[in-house]
């Protein structure tokens, strides 16, 4: 078991987000967070990582207490896809992915890392781009780039915060794909998302947000039509196309 | 497979060559700071041979050519460096602690702090009886106690930013909005105090708001040296942390970096840093402000080398200035801090019409 967490709760000052959250994910799963606009997909991601620090709550990584480990030990476990950047100066696209080796940097980076870098850059096919600033790029280019610095942290569990919500649709695709290609070679993703078909087509299992509650978990089978219509307030159809899962929205009941 | 590791491989090269473009250009920036240092020592009211200067540099005694460099030049050239480089390196830190193109001592408050607490110590701590000396110069008495409340009045502005960080949690913009109010009250304290004063107390506060680097004395510069070189190597130290900084706080927090404490001490030292040189030779706008930009307009703004090179550049465009001051209306000596803030205003507007892509996207 990579990651179990258990009886999570955060709030905002006295606003409630999280409560009694729980959830488990195994070596080389893919895990989708689903629920709607302010359920708190978000900030349970970052309650993970531990951007922001819950209440209470049992988060057991690696067998271990979460809270055993410095940041910078947390790092080496835990990449991270932020769902967006506010990057004020700029940067070439070697020096972005070139900072997630910084867990592991003390005065510069070893030859290992730089290597490392490089790798990780031609297996995204961002070679042409290496030189390149970030901020010049598309939003597809840029998505690959971030997912690129997560993979330089050699984490053990890759945490995305809607990786596609800016996409079009081809970049959607190949960004799913790409994560699903990096859990065969046995890392774990824990994404938030909004689009449940993708999400259908791209996860092992799923956690269910309503209202800072997990509603249901499991594999495909809590797709449901009165799940959906009960969480997001909108009546679906579930499809089955080609053997894929299709969410199908209706109209949004009274 | 091989070739996918040609591709790495190309790619590391392409690094490596970008990599060395800074390299050079460090070299450049230190071979051109000694020359420009040699050349200054030889230059001002009277003209030195540059042989001259390197055989008294070597410890030979020429006699005159020893007491004006030992005595005046090169105490001023030196603290045109360590004051150059260390209010660019504080603006390089401020400007990236704040995510904020426009973070420098002045921004802050913290520069408008200390020129209050000059004028405070003039006129309400009455160091301000002063005379022509026999050079003409205006001749403050007890410069330390002017010395001292600037310094302290800089930490009040620092120390106030500090607390809001802490116990309200501000961010950057907070920060940079709370520097600009401070600046504007310590502005307009210091235009009070002048209100009340007498001609010669307001000579006297004119007099030290116009930053001069000819003002410190081997001892200020030894204390300068002693908090700027700590402070250099905290920064460069740190300079991994800075630029997961720039990426945005909740990424360098995924990357292990604890920003808040990060944030703080980078604040803290880069304003004691620019309080330490501004109480010393006076207000000095503009490099703080200009050298971190010029730096990532030439070579790019990895944090790692713009920090050193910060310094570097910061340094060289105060010595500049300050050569410039000396002997541009020879034999009158310009104030440097006057014309850096000519020539900072024009340069600032031309990297900000020119790098506007760079600066503000």
């Amino acid at each position: 078991m990579e990651l179990k967490i258990s009886d999570l709760a955060f709030s905002y000052e006295d606003k409630l987000v999280l409560k009694d959250v729980g959830l488990t994910v195994e070596q080389g799963e893919i895990l989708s967070i689903i629920g709607p606009n302010g359920s708190g997909k978000s900030t349970l991601i970052k309650c993970i990582n531990r951007i922001l620090q819950p209440q209470t709550g049992k988060l057991i990584l690696q067998q271990q207490n979460i809270k055993n480990f410095t940041p910078r030990e947390l790092a080496c476990y835990l990449g991270y896809v932020p769902q967006h950047e506010d990057r004020k100066f700029p940067a070439t696209v070697f020096d972005v992915v070139l900072l997630g080796r910084k867990p592991y940097i003390d005065w510069k980076p070893k030859e290992e890392d730089l290597k490392m870098v490089s790798d990780i850059i031609s297996r995204l096919d961002l070679e042409p781009l290496a030189m390149r600033d970030v901020n010049k790029l598309s939003g597809g280019q840029l998505q690959k780039v971030i997912i690129g610095r997560a993979l330089a942290q050699d984490p053990e569990i890759i945490l995305l915060d809607e990786p596609t919500s800016s996409l079009d649709l081809k970049h959607q695709l190949e960004v799913l794909e790409l994560i699903k290609t990096e859990t065969s070679r046995g890392i774990s993703a824990v994404k938030a998302i909004h689009d449940l078909s993708l999400a259908a087509r791209f996860s092992d299992k799923f956690v269910m947000l309503k209202e800072g509650r997990v509603y249901a978990a499991g594999g495909p089978e809590i797709l449901t039509p009165a799940n959906i219509e009960d969480v997001y307030g909108v009546k679906v159809s579930i499809i089955n196309h080609q053997g894929q899962t299709v969410v199908v929205p209706q109209t949004t009941s009274a | 497979m091989g070739n996918s590791s040609e591709k790495t491989d190309s790619v590391l090269l392409q690094y490596q060559e970008y990599l060395n473009k800074k390299v050079v250009f460090g070299i450049i920036a230190s071979i051109l700071l000694f020359f420009l240092a040699i050349y200054s020592i030889a230059v001002g009211s009277f003209d030195l041979p540059i042989g001259d200067v390197f055989l008294v540099l070597l410890g030979r005694d020429l006699g005159m050519a020893n007491t004006i460099i030992w005595n005046i030049r090169l105490p001023q050239v030196l603290s045109a460096i360590a004051s150059g480089a260390g209010l660019a390196v504080s603006g390089a830190i401020m400007q990236i602690i704040l995510k904020n193109p426009l973070g420098s001592p002045f921004t802050l408050g913290i520069s408008q702090a200390a020129g209050f607490g000059a004028a405070f110590s003039i006129v309400v701590l009455g160091v301000g009886s002063v005379h022509s000396g026999t050079d003409g110069e205006i001749v403050v008495n007890n410069p330390y106690l002017t010395t001292i409340s600037a310094f302290g009045w800089a930490v009040v502005s620092t120390l106030v930013i500090l607390m809001l960080v802490k116990f309200k949690n501000a961010a950057a913009e907070t920060m940079i909005l709370t520097g600009v109010a401070l600046g504007s009250l310590f502005q307009a304290g210091t235009t009070a105090i002048q209100y009340f004063a007498d001609d010669v107390e307001i000579a006297s506060i004119v007099f030290w708001t116009f930053g001069d680097v000819g003002r410190a004395t081997w001892r200020d510069l030894l204390i300068i040296t002693v908090i700027l070189l700590p402070s250099v190597f905290y920064f460069i130290k740190n300079s991994w942390n800075y630029n997961a900084i720039s990426s945005g706080d909740e990424t360098a927090k995924s990357l292990g970096v604890e920003v808040e404490k990060l944030r703080t001490k980078g604040m803290l030292l880069s304003s004691m840093l620019t309080a330490i040189i501004v109480s010393f030779v006076g207000i000095i706008g503009f490099v703080g402000l200009v050298a971190p930009h010029i730096v990532r307009k030439l070579i790019g703004t990895e944090e790692r080398y713009l920090i050193p090179f910060s310094c570097l550049v910061g340094a060289i465009l105060l010595l500049a200035s300050d050569t410039v001051a000396r002997t541009i209306i020879s034999p009158v000596v310009l104030p440097v801090g006057i014309l850096t803030s000519f020539l900072g205003a024009p340069l600032f507007i031309y990297l900000v019409l020119r790098g506007k892509n760079y600066i503000w996207s």
